[in-house]
């Protein structure tokens, strides 16, 4: 059994929905194979650097899985296949880069409590909307008042 | 006070002041280098996207051959470009 990490990008043309069940078709594959999957990441959605198939988008998914060397050409026969597939790379983890990915997990788990996503602006946005809502509630019972 | 800035000033130091380079590789304790994060080896590459050289970066031999390996998996999964310009 060795370590292996895979990335590979989807084409933007899926919905969500299709883009989620070609992750679950090449998990199950691995699964299949006796592969143990130690980690998935979805990037969601990203710009890519230069254009592949006429797409400047498209959906990231990484997979972290321990597996016989067997599957993986298994696994990347089925990514050629596979016409939702524009790239894929495989790579082998040494123990520095095992190390490093276990890292870069803790990392992430511990970031889940607050989440990657939101930019400051996105909080100092929903906060300004609260103060509005405190104010016109403030305005309001005041007209009452009177 | 005057005198010792004279004798300072008649001895001149030796104008070898150079900034020594160094890896920071090896100085930080890094042992893996990343190819998924492509703002990590955005400081190994020039404008048009090409990996700098050793003599630039101070980067060792064993190093600069993971950021070579890093930046070209990361082109090939179109995290960083193979070509362009003004990148940063």
């Amino acid at each position: 059994m060795n370590n292996y990490e895979t990335v590979f990008i989807l084409t933007p043309v899926l919905s969500d929905t299709q883009m989620k069940e070609a992750v679950e078709k090449f998990k199950k594959l691995l699964t299949d194979e006796g592969a143990t999957i130690v980690n998935e990441e979805n990037w969601g959605l990203r710009k890519l650097a230069y254009p592949i198939e006429k797409k400047s988008t498209g959906f990231y998914t990484l997979l972290e899985y321990q597996a016989e060397p067997n599957v993986i050409n298994k696994l990347e026969l089925n990514f050629r296949r596979d016409e939702r597939v524009i790239r894929f790379l495989t790579i082998k983890q040494d123990k520095f880069s095992l190390a490093y990915a276990e890292k870069r997990r803790s990392r992430k788990s511990q970031k889940q409590d607050a989440p990657r996503f939101t930019s400051k602006r996105e909080v100092e946005v929903v906060k300004s909307e609260a103060a509005v809502e405190e104010v016109t509630s403030k305005v309001e019972s005041e007209v009452k008042e009177d | 006070m005057a005198k010792q800035s004279e004798i300072r000033y008649l001895t001149p130091l030796s104008v070898d002041v150079k900034k020594k380079k160094y890896c920071r590789f090896k100085k930080s304790g890094i042992r893996y280098i990343d190819y998924k994060d492509p703002d990590f080896l955005k400081k190994f590459l020039n404008e048009q996207g090409k990996i700098l050289p050793r003599r630039i970066t101070g980067t060792s031999l064993k190093f600069q051959r993971r950021i070579a390996q890093a930046v070209k998996r990361s082109r090939h999964l179109a995290l960083l470009p193979y070509v362009t310009d003004l990148m940063k």
